[in-house]
């Protein structure tokens, strides 16, 4: 149930479903794309965003809230840690435990390393991640009339033709090499009853390829990821962040980890250093409510980047065109693209399409965007929130009456908790901050590079890296990504430290940038890795005292 | 703003009405360490306890997906101790017994529902329980296949069964041992082994950015006719 003046609006989307049924509104030309993008897309106004003073990467621009955190004080000092008091000594230290983490600690076990030689340090518990939240989908090119070729070229067509290719040509060949192993594992893909992947269309596919179990698919495939770590018994600690990597003057050799609940920190040795950190959703990009979950604070890339590593394609920031609009509890949560798949079309207040439903994530945003404030035909919220329908309804139209509950279960339970039935309702959608389309740099077996190649001991997979999408992801590529070069980070990782020497531990990097941020002449008062965003309310926080 | 009454672990607070229980403990001015994770109900790390005020029950849901009602006493899990069985999914017999040999306790269910009833994703609990016991994969790992790992049912159970984690054990093996293989799947890494994709992907890792652009505009996009069953 809506209140009265959207119900008023519903009406006109039930009038014009027949009709729309049989039509669909034409795919947007290169052209159209770009007039689309260039007037509506949040990544194209020029005010948010600024270069970089400091670092490796000064003078790329990037959002003003990456350039804050980038240009800000490291949060510990040489001084403030004994380095010489090592609490974990391991072959692996993996930093993340979401999707990424969690992959390439079973390569890193599968390449040789001991269980008790691999850590993973995390910030909330292992598995809370954007990884588990993911629903839609993986892409992976197995059915005969798609190739490997073809998914290359959506991908890199997908991302503005800016990708790094030897990326996007890991990304495509390993893909039907990771389901399998998913398979083999135990996860649940939804299938036909001849064993045949049930496979459909993501924005910007040209080829149905993407995987799913139900609307549940992150969850499902971590979950069993997880749960294969925790029998193999590779550690984990939780609630420790790393705040800074370690370097021994040549290289990177572990972390300083953070007891978030003691506040004490620990020294983790380590010959290999893998960053899984993921993104930054929770740093709110332009005040975007995000999809992301509540550790998504962009913390791997900041101490990467004291450490010396490249970033690419930080520009670019990912808006989901369907985050929840309404009720005002759930805003910003993901939408699955799924349910576009399935045949929901985006529909105005007066009940009329305006875009094809399956844009690359981008272009859908942007037209959404235009129809609520552009043209002013978005649906107003009691909170003034805008948002336009998506005709939810039709899905059991067009695969029968039960698919939403079995497809798209996490959906319904969603809405059914507010007392709307999107099997009988449409649903209301805005854009919300997805995804860090860019990261850090790495090459296709994610060692992360530096000014002068590879910075030795350290490698990346999932979100903290670049270089995949380009400016744009397409759904079903991040699932893909941190499988692909989680595991890719995890052989490479295993391999190096088979081979490494670890030398005296020194912070002295992180001096260095403090004087790079003194030169540049930044003075400020911020202070990052952020670790988690702040949410506590304003009155509450008026009176707090800072006394033990 | 109209404003309602919450007791959070006891204390009293007075939070704006619509607000879930998560974000009315942020409101109040709590700063989650544990109990917030995906903030979205995917990932089980809110679970709460409530009561309501006149009222004996003890509800169990996720603060991220639940509004506060005037008058709740609220309290969050911070962890779950429940026991969880180590195996090797390869090497494991998976015959009707193995869920009943790895989860003996599972023979102590009274059917009592209390584990449904703390369910917040509503499901079937108890029945998976019982389908683990006779060793029915299929049906338990389809009753559970929403479960997000919370670990209410767990703390509720009077037989102490850990539910979620048996019920991980049977979806691994369906998936595994019992779901038909994908043969399509089996093929096409047999192909990109052997190289078959390289010369195609080559050609488009050369071309020029006007080229590979007038591939991408051209390519034909597959119907979208419904075909699932």
């Amino acid at each position: 149930m809506y209140p009265k003046e959207m119900e008023k609006s519903v009406r006109k989307v039930e009038e014009s479903r027949e009709e729309r049924l049989h039509k669909l509104p034409e795919p947007m030309s290169a052209e159209e794309r770009e007039e689309v993008l260039k007037k509506y897309h949040p990544d194209y106004k020029k005010e948010v965003k600024r270069k970089l003073k400091v670092g490796v990467s000064a003078g790329m621009v990037v959002p003003n809230e990456v350039a804050d955190i980038i240009e800000s004080n490291p949060i510990i000092s040489e001084k403030d840690v004994d380095l010489s008091n090592i609490d974990y000594d391991v072959d692996v230290l993996i930093i993340g435990g979401g999707g990424a983490g969690t992959v390439a600690a079973l390569w890193a076990y599968y390449e040789g390393i001991k269980p008790e030689n691999i850590l993973i340090a995390t910030k909330l518990r292992h598995g809370d991640s954007n990884s588990i939240m993911a629903q839609g989908g993986i892409q992976a090119a197995d059915k005969e009339n798609d190739s490997p070729a073809i998914h290359f070229l959506d991908a890199y067509g997908g991302g503005h033709f800016a990708n790094k290719k030897e990326l996007v040509e890991a990304l495509v060949k390993d893909a039907p090499f990771i389901i399998k192993w998913h398979e083999e594992l135990g996860v649940m893909y939804d299938k036909k009853e001849d064993g045949e992947m049930i496979t459909i269309h993501g924005g910007g596919t040209s080829r149905k390829r993407m995987h799913s179990a139900k609307d549940y698919t992150g969850m499902e495939i971590l979950r069993v990821l997880r749960d294969e770590v925790r029998n193999i018994g590779i550690p984990v600690i939780e609630f420790s962040p790393a705040i800074e990597l370690l370097m021994d003057g040549k290289q990177v050799a572990g972390a300083v980890l953070f007891n978030m609940e003691t506040e004490q920190y620990y020294v983790a040795r380590a010959k290999a250093t893998i960053l899984a950190t993921g993104g930054f959703g929770r740093l709110h990009i332009q005040n975007f409510p995000t999809t992301n979950h509540y550790g998504a604070t962009a913390d791997g890339l900041v101490m990467a980047y004291h450490a010396g590593a490249k970033l690419r394609d930080m520009d670019s920031v990912q808006y989901h065109p369907t985050g929840a609009a309404y009720p005002e509890q759930v805003v910003g949560q993901l939408i699955t693209e799924k349910v576009r798949g399935l045949g929901a079309q985006p529909v105005n207040v007066d009940g009329e399409q305006f875009v094809y439903p399956l844009e690359p994530r981008d272009v859908e945003a942007s037209a959404i965007i235009r129809e609520c404030y552009g043209r002013n035909k978005g649906v107003v919220t009691p909170t003034g929130m805008r948002g336009v329908w998506l005709d939810s309804p039709m899905i059991e139209i067009i695969h029968g009456e039960g698919t939403i509950e079995k497809n798209l279960a996490a959906m319904f339970r969603l809405f059914k908790r507010f007392n709307i039935d999107m099997r009988k309702e449409p649903i209301l959608v805005f854009p919300t901050l997805h995804y860090q389309n860019g990261g850090i740099e790495i090459n296709e077996n994610a060692c992360v590079l530096g000014k002068n190649g590879i910075i030795k001991g350290l490698f990346a997979g999932g979100e903290v890296e670049g270089g995949v999408h380009g400016k744009n992801r397409l759904m079903g590529n991040s699932l893909l990504d941190y499988n692909v070069f989680g595991r890719r980070a995890g052989i490479s990782a295993a391999r190096h430290a088979k081979k490494a020497k670890i030398g005296k531990l020194s912070l002295k990097h992180v001096e260095d940038y403090k004087k790079m941020l003194k030169d540049a002449g930044i003075k400020t008062e911020r202070k990052s890795p952020l670790l988690l965003p702040e949410y506590r309310g304003k009155e509450a926080l008026s009176r707090a005292l800072d006394i033990f | 703003m109209k404003m309602v009454r919450v007791y959070i672990m006891g204390k009293e607070y007075k939070v704006p009405e619509g607000l879930t229980i998560m974000k009315a403990m942020e409101y109040a001015g709590y700063r989650y360490i544990r109990g917030s994770g995906c903030r979205a109900g995917f990932c089980g790390a809110c679970a709460t306890v409530y009561r309501k005020e006149g009222d004996y029950k003890l509800y169990a849901d996720l603060a991220c997906q639940t509004t506060v009602e005037d008058g709740m006493y609220l309290a969050q899990l911070p962890f779950v101790p429940a026991n969880k069985a180590t195996y090797s999914l390869k090497k494991l017999n998976a015959d009707d017994k193995v869920l009943v040999e790895h989860y003996p306790e599972l023979a102590r269910c009274v059917s009592c529902n209390t584990c449904t009833k703390a369910c917040p994703q509503e499901l079937e609990v108890m029945d998976y329980v019982q389908a683990s016991l006779r060793g029915d994969f299929e049906k338990a790992a389809h009753l559970s296949f929403d479960c997000i790992q919370c670990g209410l049912c767990a703390i509720r159970c009077p037989a102490e069964i850990p539910q979620y984690h048996v019920a991980q054990l049977a979806r691994r093996i369906y998936g595994r041992y019992v779901a038909p293989k994908a043969l399509h799947l089996e093929k096409r890494v047999e192909e990109i082994k052997q190289g078959k994709f390289d010369k195609e992907i080559e050609r488009l890792k050369k071309m020029s950015k006007e080229e590979i652009k007038k591939a991408y505009y051209a390519r034909d996009i597959e119907e979208e006719a419904p075909e699932e069953d």
